[in-house]
């Protein structure tokens, strides 16, 4: 009897960890999530309390704490993001003007396709880091360089990203319209483009991501302020714990727009989720 | 109304690939009337209700309403596909109002049509439902509800029941049929089922395979009144296996 209890409850709490495609309970999920910051953050403590690495390396949470705090009551910590996703933001808005547009044309015309597809492939491979020295010859060391290499590492995959969602439309909906009298005019607009919108919002959502990534290497060209050239100062001062919480305030801003574009998705488009 | 296919022909592929895929086939309906093509895959029956429709052309031969070739998808002809042709954005009645709104109708036209189909195919309660909301049977009836909105002159229907469950094709044919009689429909249907041909319809075409032809005309004089009575129907049983028999023949062959 109690050997059967006992089973019972440890598949509720590990075995069902890894068991294939079943929904935890909501209150067991929100714990696993909350388990899944605290955990670390709690492993992080207990080697800083034990001194098991210098604090050189390894600064404890707290120094991290107060670092972070510093940097706001200084207003660095506001400068520095201010910048890094204004830079982010104008060169993911270009590369998204650019290319839904162009990925919705690429995948409803198979012939504008056979025109660009095999070039914006082979650019994609081409690392938008190494434009960096091209970048600073063409546009100087100011904000342009910067916003160039974002765009540049975001606008290729936009592309190519949104001209597959555009192919899965089914045939079915595109020729119901034309029956219905519609012209090409109206299979884009009204039908293309608002049966991608689900997947072209998951592709911003997958690709601000690159963005965000970006920026720390867009900021090694000559910046002023910025995320990551804080980080490159701190390295410099070898002030770990600056870089640690530049790191935490980067991974949070970008956990916090991915989650904008889950909630955009919620918002627009009720019929897909 | 009338709507003539005139020896239509149709290849796919090029050089050594190439293959017939309809060898000459005609026929035509008039106002009012229900037709039915029967054939198993390969005769190419949806092939030939696409080229009605205007979304392929033929190879070889025309199609013609009222006297006038077809060059493409028109509002004169409405067309049902089997599935998923509902847009999943739209709720019921916007997707029956969606082909009023591109040939823009008057707002209250549309909002006066839109309300009458919904009552016509029984839906007037899942009017804001999306179509994930909704039965295969009930998008099916929606989908011929969004046909019927821009007043064609034919209806064309590919395999529209073709994925339901059996006992909900039942209560859509007979829904079908009861619409046909109650508006006064011209309607072309596609199938394989021959039992679905002889209940819905006055006419059948029976097509045989590769490629695809007409190779047999049926005039079905049955009484149909009620759809299940008719389905126990001796007549009709006999009917149904001559032409099921027939059809496994020319498979065969």
């Amino acid at each position: 009897m109690i050997s059967s209890k006992l089973i019972k409850r440890d598949k509720s709490f590990f075995l069902s960890l890894f068991s294939f495609g079943t929904e935890p309970k909501k209150l067991n999920k929100t714990f696993l999530q909350v388990a899944s910051l605290l955990l670390p953050l709690l492993l992080w403590s207990v080697i800083c309390q034990l001194k098991l690495v210098s604090e050189l390396f390894l600064p404890s949470p707290l120094a991290v704490f107060y670092s972070l705090l510093d940097m706001a009551e200084s207003g660095i910590l506001f400068e520095d993001i201010f910048a890094s996703t204004g830079r982010v933001f104008a060169g993911f808005i270009i590369a998204t003007i650019l290319s839904v547009p162009l990925g919705i044309a690429m995948g409803s015309f198979p012939s504008f396709c056979a025109l660009c597809e095999p070039l914006i492939a082979m650019l994609r491979y081409m690392p938008a880091a190494a434009f960096t020295p091209l970048l600073i010859i063409y546009l100087g060391i100011e904000e342009a360089p910067k916003i160039a290499l974002i765009f540049i590492g975001t606008v290729y995959f936009n592309v190519l990203m949104v001209m597959d969602s555009v192919k899965f439309v089914p045939r079915e909906l595109i020729e119901t319209t034309l029956t219905l009298g519609g012209n090409t005019k109206d299979l884009l607009f009204k039908v293309i483009a608002r049966y991608s919108l689900p997947s072209i919002i998951d592709t911003l959502r997958i690709n601000i991501a690159t963005s965000w990534n970006l920026v720390i290497v867009a900021e090694l060209i000559a910046a002023e302020v910025g995320l990551g050239k804080r980080i490159q100062l701190a390295q410099r001062f070898f002030r770990t714990e600056q870089i640690f919480a530049e790191l935490i305030v980067l991974g949070i801003i970008g956990f916090t727009l991915d989650m904008s574009f889950r909630f955009l998705l919620r918002r627009t488009c009720k019929w897909a989720v | 109304m009338k709507l003539d296919v005139n020896n239509i022909s149709k290849y796919f592929g090029e050089g050594s690939n190439k293959k017939k895929a309809i060898d000459e086939v005609s026929f035509s309906i008039s106002s009012g009337e229900f037709k039915t093509l029967v054939g198993s895959s390969g005769s190419g029956k949806s092939t030939i209700l696409r080229i009605i429709a205007g979304l392929e052309n033929p190879s070889k031969g025309n199609v013609k309403v009222d006297g006038k070739v077809v060059h493409g998808p028109g509002l004169d002809r409405g067309m049902v596909f089997q599935k998923y042709s509902l847009f999943p954005w739209l709720t019921a009645e916007e997707n029956i109002a969606f082909g009023m709104n591109l040939n823009s109708y008057k707002l209250k036209e549309i909002k006066y049509r839109t309300s009458y189909l919904l009552e016509v195919v029984g839906l007037q309660d899942s009017a804001s439902k999306y179509p994930k909301e909704l039965s295969g049977g009930m998008q099916q009836r929606v989908a011929i509800a969004r046909a019927l909105a821009t007043n064609p002159k034919i209806l064309l229907l590919d395999e529209p029941f073709g994925a339901l469950d059996l006992q909900i094709r039942e209560s859509m044919q007979s829904f079908l049929y009861k619409l046909w009689k109650k508006t006064s429909l011209t309607v072309l249907l596609i199938t394989h089922d021959i039992e679905e041909a002889l209940a819905l319809s006055q006419r059948i075409c029976i097509l045989a395979p590769n490629p695809g032809r007409i190779i047999k005309e049926v005039n079905v004089d049955l009484q149909k009144d009620d759809l299940n009575k008719l389905r126990l129907d001796p007549n009709f049983s006999k009917l149904r296996y001559e032409l099921s028999d027939f059809l496994r023949s020319i498979q065969k062959n």
